[in-house]
């Protein structure tokens, strides 16, 4: 298990030590969140409730994991890494564990600056949606890396991905708006949560079917 | 397979004689029908991943394919028994649709994983997954749209007839048979076309 555990730091380390060096797809995160943000300012009419705002903040949120999704495995595919971590002497669902990780701390560092920018352009933040948008990083990242290897596989990689998303984080989205202006957030945050420990232990018993030749 | 597409067409018949609320009939069935078919793509999914043999992709493939036919006709019934009960095409609050609306988008997307991918090995695991998926996203998805139904959008509307009398329940369970017959039937002969299909591809290749 500690080997197991071992394989799996160093598969994220070296994502995140990539992303250091190339800075390639958190800048773009970045500068993508803050964008949407802009322009659903210009997209709510004055007067638009906080519910409203609320809602496009997860809008926002979603179509920014989908941009770091579509170059989670960009490195891999072009440097034909992939055969080799399938190759290696590891448990494969190690490798969906590596890239889960780094994926969530992407998802994290574009939410850092993503949810002060709302709080200080549109309303100011309950500790519910906080508690929901850190229960629906895993949920994202465990389900969009799966669907990222599957669409890496097909011909029509970055339009497929957005595809085979959206449907499978709808209840991702209804739990994360309904915790943030629900009157009793609690069981929204209990949905997510099980939503999260369901898709993550399926994804982890069948990564190594999508990920093999 | 012509005496279940007739148990069908006559059933529905003997059903609807004296009942208001017909298209229950039809449209309750419809829907079970689906979950049935995508449960059984699932099933043939997960027997493909379990014990590795190609023909079961194709029956995954058929199963879901019937499933997506019956979800659209699930949606069109529903919008047209809601149109005759409450005088609108569509209302986000009712569960049950907009649960369908979920699964068919999700499964159109199976569709297009299908499509875009080289038919192999890796293609058959990546919609067999999938597939899987879906029949897990069916429950999570029932959880989401009712925890979201009864805050998001309070108004809830209920069914009349929902406990059913026993005659109307045997009736009802006629229909659900006579949909089940008819699915089996329909999936038996997309099937036999498909694996022609696939063995005359096959065949050519062989030639070429």
């Amino acid at each position: 298990m500690s080997a197991y555990a071992a394989d799996v730091a160093a598969l994220a380390r070296k994502d995140l030590l990539l992303e250091i060096r190339s800075r390639d797809t958190l800048p773009a995160m970045l500068l993508f969140v803050v964008s949407a943000l802009t322009v659903f300012h210009f997209a709510l009419p004055e007067g638009s409730s906080e519910r409203a705002e609320t809602g496009l903040l997860w809008i926002a949120i979603v179509f920014t994991a989908l941009l770091g999704l579509a170059r989670a495995f960009a490195a891999e595919r072009e440097q034909g890494v992939l055969d080799g971590l399938v190759l290696a002497p590891s448990d494969r669902s190690a490798i969906w564990l590596g890239k889960t990780i780094g994926v969530t701390v992407f998802l994290v560092l574009a939410e850092l600056v993503a949810l002060p920018a709302f709080a200080l352009f549109f309303h100011p933040l309950s500790w519910e949606l906080v508690a929901a948008v850190a229960l629906a990083n895993l949920g994202i990242a465990a389900i969009g890396t799966l669907l990222a290897a599957m669409a890496a596989a097909s011909r029509a990689r970055e339009l497929l991905l957005p595809l085979l998303f959206l449907p499978l984080v709808i209840p991702v989205v209804i739990g994360g708006v309904g915790a943030s202006v629900a009157s009793n957030p609690g069981s929204f945050l209990a949905f997510l949560g099980l939503y999260d420990a369901v898709f993550a232990i399926l994804c982890w018993a069948s990564f190594e079917y999508v990920i093999t030749e | 397979m012509v005496g279940f597409a007739l148990a069908f067409y006559w059933a529905p018949e003997d059903a609807d004689q004296g009942f208001s609320q017909k298209i229950f009939y039809l449209h309750v069935p419809i829907a079970l029908t689906a979950y049935a078919c995508f449960g059984w793509g699932a099933w043939k999914a997960l027997r493909l991943l379990w014990i590795g043999e190609r023909r079961y992709d194709l029956e995954s493939y058929t199963a879901i394919h019937m499933g997506v036919i019956f979800g659209l006709l699930t949606l069109v019934t529903g919008s047209i028994w809601a149109k005759v009960s409450w005088g609108v095409w569509w209302s986000w609050g009712e569960r049950q649709l907009v649960l369908f609306l979920i699964l068919f988008l999700f499964y159109s997307s199976y569709f297009m994983l299908r499509f875009s991918t080289e038919p192999g090995p890796r293609r058959e695991r990546n919609s067999a997954v999938y597939a899987l998926f879906g029949v897990v996203l069916i429950p999570v998805s029932f959880l989401a749209v009712r925890i979201a139904g009864t805050i998001l959008h309070p108004t809830i509307f209920t069914h009349e007839g929902a406990d059913l009398p026993g005659e109307m329940l045997a009736a009802f369970c006629v229909c659900l048979a006579g949909m089940l017959s008819l699915a089996g039937a329909l999936y038996l002969v997309e099937l036999s076309g498909k694996r022609i299909d696939a063995s005359l591809r096959e065949l050519k290749e062989l030639l070429a």
